[in-house]
This record gives C-alpha cells, sequence and structure tokens, in this order.
C-alpha cells in the first residue's frame, strides 16, 4: 500500500534521512525502531509531506505521493498523530477532534468520526467540552490518536505514542494500537520502547543514522542478538 | 469630564485595536511582523477617501468598499512578498515586509501627492450630542459603534466557523494543524484577509475622524497600532483589542492632563513598563516553545 523508496531528506547540510526504503502493506503493523536522531520522525514527516525530499520517492495506493502538500496526503488516506501529542491546548477536546475531521465533507461525517472516537476512548466523551490543555498525558495521548482517526484514514501513522507515559499507560496505549488495527487500519509506528513495538507489530525496521540497517519479522527481530543489546536492553 | 475623555479614549483606542488584529492574527499563524501592515491601512483610507469623493458613495458603502480593495492588496502582498519566504529565515521576511511598507507609501505619494487630503464636507454628519452631560462627537460613536460590531463579526468568525477554528488551530501549532489536513496555506491567506479588512476600516474611520488621508499615516498608525498588539500580548485576539483601548485611554489621558506634546511618549512608557512585569504583554500566553 505504501511504498517508500530510496528517500533522502536533508536539514540544510545536515542529513537527517539517506536512501531510506520501507514498504508497508494493507493491514500491517510495521514499526520503525531506532535510537533518538535516527531519523524515525523525519521519515514520518517526509511521507505527511511537512518536510520536502531531496531524493527517492514515495507511493502511496499507486499514486505519487510525495510532492504534495500536507493536506492532501491526509486526503489521499494518510493521517499522523506526531511525537510529543501536540493537540490543540486553547481548543476544546471536541473542537480538537473536529479539526481531525478537517478534510470530511459535511458535519454528519464529522459527527460519525467524533463517534467512532469515544466509542474506542469512552474518557474522551466525558472530557469534550474541556480544554485539551487540562487533560493528563495519558488522556491527552488518547485524543491526538483519535483526532488522527477522525478522517478513517487507511494509513494512520504514530510517532511515539508512548512517549512520557507512566508504564500501565503505555501498556493500555499499545492494546489501542491493536484494536485500532483490528477495526481495520494500517499502521506505522514510531517507537523508543522498541520491546512493546516489536511485540504488536508483525514487521519492523532498524534505523540508524538515517538509514535502515535492519529490517524482518519483528519476532526476528526481537530475537536478533544485535538488537537485543542495542535496544532491548537484554 | 472624566466620562469624556473617556470616550474620546476609547474611540481612538478602537483604531489602534482594528489596526493592530491584524498585526497580531498574522503574528499568532507565521510569526512575521507584517511591517507593510501600516500601509493596508493608509491604503484603505484612501480607498474609502476616493469611493466618497469619485464614487459618490455613502460613508458605509465606502467602508465596505475600503475593505474589499484592503483585502485584495494583503492577500497580494502576502503572495508574492512572503509566501516564497515561507521556509527563509524570519529575517528575510521581515526585510521583506519592510521594502514592501516603504513601496506602497511611496507608491501612494506619487498617485495621491504628498498633502493630507480630507474627505468632502458632510461625509458624516458631525455633531455633539450630550450623554450624561459628556459632549461626545457623533463621529467618536461611528468609531466606537463600528469598531465594537466589526471586532464582534470576527469573534463569531474565530470562534464558530471551520475556517476561523482552522485559524486558531494553525495558530497554536502550524505544522499539527497541517497534519490534520488543514490548508495552512489557505489559512494564511484568510488571516491577512481577515486582518486587512478591519485595518481598512480602521483607516477610513481615522481619516474621517481627523478629516486627513496621508500617504504616511500608515507608519505611526502602525507603530502605535503594533505597540498596542505587543502590550496585550502579540497573538493574543482579545489583547490586540486591550492593547488598543489601554494605549488610546492612556493617550488621551494625557492630553486632558496638559501633556499633549508627550502623548506618544506616554504611550510607549507604558508598553515598556508592562512588558517589564509582563513580558508576554497583557493577555499573553507563556511562551514554552518546542524543540
Amino acid at each position: 500500500m505504501l511504498e517508500v523508496c530510496g528517500i533522502s531528506v536533508r536539514y540544510g547540510a545536515v542529513r537527517a534521512v539517506t536512501d531510506l526504503s520501507l514498504s508497508v502493506a494493507e493491514g500491517e503493523i510495521v514499526a520503525l525502531i531506532g535510537s533518538n536522531g535516527a531519523g524515525k520522525s523525519t521519515t514520518l514527516n517526509a511521507i505527511s509531506g511537512i518536510v520536502p525530499l531531496s531524493g527517492g520517492s514515495i507511493r502511496f495506493a499507486g499514486e505519487k505521493l510525495d510532492g504534495l502538500p500536507p493536506h492532501e496526503v491526509v486526503r489521499r488516506g494518510i493521517c499522523q498523530s506526531p511525537e510529543g501529542r501536540r493537540v490543540f491546548g486553547s481548543m476544546s477536546v471536541a473542537e480538537n477532534l473536529e479539526m481531525g475531521g478537517y478534510t470530511l465533507a459535511g458535519k454528519g461525517a464529522v459527527r460519525e468520526g467524533m463517534e467512532r472516537a469515544f466509542a474506542l476512548f469512552p474518557r474522551l466523551a466525558e472530557r469534550r467540552s474541556q480544554l485539551a490543555r487540562t487533560l493528563s498525558g495519558g488522556e491527552q495521548q488518547m485524543l491526538a490518536m483519535a483526532r488522527a482517526l477522525i478522517s478513517s484514514p487507511r494509513l494512520l501513522l504514530l510517532d511515539e505514542p508512548s512517549m512520557g507515559l507512566a508504564p500501565q499507560l503505555v501498556e493500555k496505549v499499545f492494546e489501542t494500537i491493536v484494536t485500532i488495527n483490528r477495526q481495520g487500519t494500517t499502521i506505522l509506528l514510531v517507537e523508543q520502547n522498541a520491546g512493546m513495538a516489536l511485540e504488536i507489530a508483525g514487521r519492523a525496521s532498524v534505523l540508524e543514522t538515517g538509514s535502515v540497517v535492519l529490517s524482518g519479522p519483528a519476532s526476528d527481530l526481537a530475537r536478533d542478538p544485535q538488537v537485543q543489546r542495542a535496544y532491548l536492553g537484554i | 469630564m472624566i466620562l469624556q475623555q473617556l470616550v474620546n479614549g476609547v474611540a481612538l483606542g478602537c483604531t489602534y485595536a482594528l489596526i493592530a488584529l491584524g498585526y497580531t492574527m498574522v503574528y499568532g499563524i507565521i510569526s512575521l511582523i507584517n511591517f507593510a501592515h501600516g500601509e493596508i491601512f493608509m491604503a484603505g483610507a484612501f480607498a474609502g477617501l476616493l469611493l466618497v469623493a469619485y464614487g459618490k458613495l455613502n460613508l458605509f458603502l465606502a467602508l465596505a468598499g475600503a475593505m474589499l480593495v484592503s483585502v485584495l492588496l494583503g492577500i497580494g502582498v502576502e503572495f508574492v512578498a512572503y509566501r516564497p519566504l515561507r521556509r527563509a529565515s524570519r529575517l528575510s521576511a521581515l526585510i521583506s515586509a519592510i521594502g514592501v511598507s516603504i513601496f506602497l507609501s511611496t507608491l501612494a505619494m506619487l498617485l495621491f501627492g504628498a498633502n493630507a487630503r480630507g474627505f468632502p464636507e458632510g461625509t458624516f454628519p458631525s455633531r455633539q450630542i450630550d450623554i450624561f452631560g459628556a459632549q461626545i462627537s457623533s463621529l467618536q460613536l461611528l468609531i466606537i459603534v463600528t469598531a465594537g460590531v466589526l471586532m464582534l463579526a470576527l469573534e463569531l468568525v474565530v470562534k464558530k466557523t471551520r475556517i476561523g477554528k482552522a485559524m486558531r488551530a494553525a495558530s497554536e501549532d502550524y505544522t499539527a494543524a497541517a497534519l490534520m489536513g488543514i490548508n495552512v496555506n489557505l489559512v494564511v491567506t484568510f488571516t491577512f484577509a481577515l486582518g486587512s479588512a478591519l485595518a481598512a476600516a480602521g483607516g477610513v474611520l481615522v481619516g474621517v475622524l481627523f478629516n486627513a488621508v496621508s500617504f504616511n499615516m500608515g507608519l505611526h498608525a502602525g507603530i502605535k497600532a503594533f505597540a498596542a498588539a505587543v502590550l496585550g500580548g502579540i497573538g493574543s485576539i482579545p489583547g490586540a483589542v486591550l492593547g488598543g483601548i489601554v494605549l488610546g485611554v492612556a493617550e488621551i489621558s494625557g492630553v486632558a492632563l496638559g501633556y499633549s506634546s508627550w502623548r506618544d511618549a506616554i504611550a510607549f512608557a507604558i508598553l515598556v513598563l508592562v512588558l517589564l512585569v509582563r513580558p508576554t504583554g497583557l493577555l499573553g500566553k507563556r511562551i514554552d516553545r518546542k524543540v
């Protein structure tokens, strides 16, 4: 469904991503793991059209994706829940979800999306009129994920959904990711919590200094001694 | 007496507020001090004047026409001078803004001459109205009511409409807004349009109040309004309104106490004092920048 072919991204003179390729098939959970600054977020932002490519190409459902502005990428069915949650703090929970449904035509579609989100995250329904910045970290993460789901994307890009959360909340977030996937959304997951990511993903790639150094079935990577030493702390 | 000065101050403050809103909204979204905004205000004043003098329109139709002219000009300036620099450094865009400002005021001087021009006699009936012992001029009432209506309309647009909500989202987090599928470039265009419309209304009202429209009116009013926006907290819409009115009232109070030659000094002294105590302005948010 998603084909990333040999992309490069540079910030000025700095090469953030070099000749990176990966693919995601319909229905999968694919994990991108790696340490800080390995280029994981840059890769997601390149797919979302936030940063321009300096080489390579990205195709989605057979169509060329690179070069499109971010809102066109969302229209084609890819939505990102960014690192650090980045909810709109001075807007209410409901308004945040409305922004998530910005590309949808008509209020009915937005309301439907919200009902689906509230079914998945009942906590948000209770807080719908509260300002997003008054939510706890875990609730903000739920809101960020719910917001990215309102437009019913075919591919959901999740950037560090477990960042800064207490262990039992991390567990809950990963359970929710599996639920979202079972309901038919394909997921590309970027995580520093490599252990959990490899547990729920079907396939995974390891990034180091902007390139893929290892990729394969997640269960194989979890048993790989190099991965265990570098990312799983075993 | 006090009530009368208060009305004088609020009327002047309303004109500052109308201009300050444009500065603050644009800054809120693309972190640019749009130095050409004062010239959009000046262009609105000239458009209003020409529509009244040669178009023989009544003041309110001329006001609407002037707003339309400035909207087109504001969108044009953004498209030509700022959009190509969206990924460049802040400083480049700032220099570009200063360039546009000089260009527009010089162009106005070439087109309309260096002397101030007045609105034709009887554009708006000027008379004194006695309210609770205060002598209020009908022009001041016109300014306060018109500015009030426009600010209420702005509040409705920003709070209730789809594009208004997108504006708030983009102002809070530009990238996150883009990731949600909001066409942020369209939001920027819309923001320039709104700000320019309000500035044009301010220009026409100021032109009628002082019965003077000149090529360099944008510089002075622009700096005052910019100070008002900073005083209220740059990026905050209610802050711009509050900052404008506080500045207007402070200036008129100074004049009433006999320090009329100090009026600009008073305005800027207040700005400095407030910023010393509250660096983000009266209603400004704490700035915590993400890396």
